[in-house]
């Protein structure tokens, strides 16, 4: 039986630990641990992109990671996106183009999203299309969201 | 998901030291796009995780006069954007480039898609066209074993108890050569190869005339397949669309595809001869032949 690892990271630009056991994903220590509900679980395999978050930069699954892989690494979870001045502008305009229904993949869609308008600020649709492939929603269909992504880049 | 330890080593001496004292119950982690998801679904069990991302010897792509060295931990994303593999290695890159999204390229590896050893691996028809070399470590010893040897059977490989991939080796690029990868999905993206075909071709001075081929194949097989006597037939004779429907026509005569719930062996078969000859054609074209009427 393996023991509890303490590992040492930062999640949205905060100094943060936890002890967790080498089996567990970062997705279940961000959530049941380290208490980041945002963060949600969907196929649990790497298929719906329910779960993104960004380590040192680069969108990745969190339940394909594991927990103590982050040691000295920077994680954002959809918690870090908003500012102390407000809502990221890929927030707003997923809600002013109402591109949830459930709502339950949208911190994906939105952590995905914003990993793509940081290194590609003017996307073509067929690049947000390309990009949100590792993202699936079972609600809107995803025109709403393709549309929300295109406006917050050209705002 | 099952317990287990975890391990991050600084070299590849300790990972073999580390593989050598388990006796065959370690599993080697890279982007764990495969393997998180088998221990997680008991697929597959382990008693201790080496991750073997922190070792550069194994995450760096490089080239010289010998080629080019893909470590067996790098990520696709970091093939796919290195500059010298777009403009020499396109073959490859179609084949990589369609494994999962943004989030699955990010992580997972080409020698990850390899040892996974599964019938439809994108990588793996590609890494055949492009005649690429497994290099393989143990204790005490290592060897190289062509691509097209390294799987033996869905989802295992060729790797004795305590050896390791460390990087698979393509030679360097070669005048009027050209490779491609194509695969049959019945959706755009993220999905997994009903058929898949590389095809590779060195042309003549002139372009006319192919001086060797390689036709990689996969899911049409217990493992992926070099379709060898396609381009045995090929090679020496003129570019024309015959010799190219010859060709294709071989390939399917090796397919030994089987029914499931992506396909039938019937449609395999035929996708087979179409997805060789488009990707024949492909080849013809990055090797600066012109297209066969």
């Amino acid at each position: 039986m393996s023991s509890k690892t303490h590992v040492t990271t930062t999640i949205n630009g905060e100094d943060t630990e936890f002890l967790c056991e080498p089996h567990q994903s970062l997705l279940e220590v961000l959530r049941d641990t380290v208490g980041l509900m945002g963060t949600k679980e969907g196929c649990n395999n790497g298929n719906c992109g329910s779960c993104n978050v960004i380590l040192d930069g680069v969108l990745v699954n969190s339940c394909l990671v594991l927990a103590v892989e982050i040691q000295g690494r920077s994680v954002t979870t959809i918690e870090g996106i908003a500012t102390a001045n407000g809502l990221h502008p890929l927030q707003q305009k997923f809600i002013e183009h109402a591109a949830l229904q459930c709502g339950y993949c949208t911190p994906g869609f939105i952590v995905a999203s914003k990993t793509l308008l940081d290194q590609n600020p003017n996307p073509s649709e067929h690049e947000v299309r390309e990009w949100l492939a590792g993202n699936l929603c079972r609600c809107t269909g995803y025109d709403r969201i393709v549309r929300a992504v295109m406006d917050a880049a050209q705002g | 998901m099952q317990s287990f330890d975890y391990i991050a080593p600084k070299n590849v001496d300790e990972v073999i030291s580390l593989l050598a004292s388990q006796n065959g119950n370690a599993k080697v982690l890279c982007g764990g796009t495969d393997l998180i998801v088998q221990l997680r679904e008991g697929r597959r069990t382990t008693g201790l995780v080496v991750d073997v991302k922190n070792i550069p010897y194994l995450t760096q792509v490089t080239y010289d006069e010998n080629g080019l060295r893909i470590g067996a931990a790098a990520s696709c994303h970091q093939i796919c954007s290195d500059p010298f593999v777009q403009k020499y290695y396109q073959g490859l890159i179609d084949g990589i480039h369609l494994i999962g999204g943004v989030q699955i390229q990010n992580r997972a590896s080409v020698g990850g898609n390899l040892c996974n050893a599964s019938p439809a691996a994108d990588s793996i028809p590609a890494l055949i066209v492009h005649n690429a070399i497994c290099h393989i470590t143990g204790q005490g010893s290592s060897r190289t074993l062509p691509v097209e040897e390294f799987c033996i059977a869905p989802g295992q490989n060729a790797l004795k108890a305590g050896e390791l991939l460390t990087h698979i080796q393509i030679p360097a690029p070669q005048k009027n050569f050209g490779a491609s990868y194509l695969r049959f999905i019945p959706r755009n993206e993220m999905d997994i190869a009903v058929v898949g075909a590389g095809a590779s071709a060195i042309l003549d001075e002139d372009r006319k005339r192919f001086v060797a081929v390689r036709i990689g194949l996969g899911a049409v097989a217990p493992t992926p397949l070099l379709a060898t006597e396609s381009g045995a037939f090929l090679s020496g004779k003129d570019l024309t669309r015959a010799n190219i429907k010859e060709a294709a026509r071989i390939a399917q005569s090796i397919a030994k595809p089987i029914t499931d719930l992506r396909g039938t062996a019937e449609h395999r078969k035929h996708l087979c001869a179409v997805l060789v000859e488009r990707a024949l054609d492909i080849a013809i074209e990055r090797a600066g032949g012109q297209h066969v009427q």
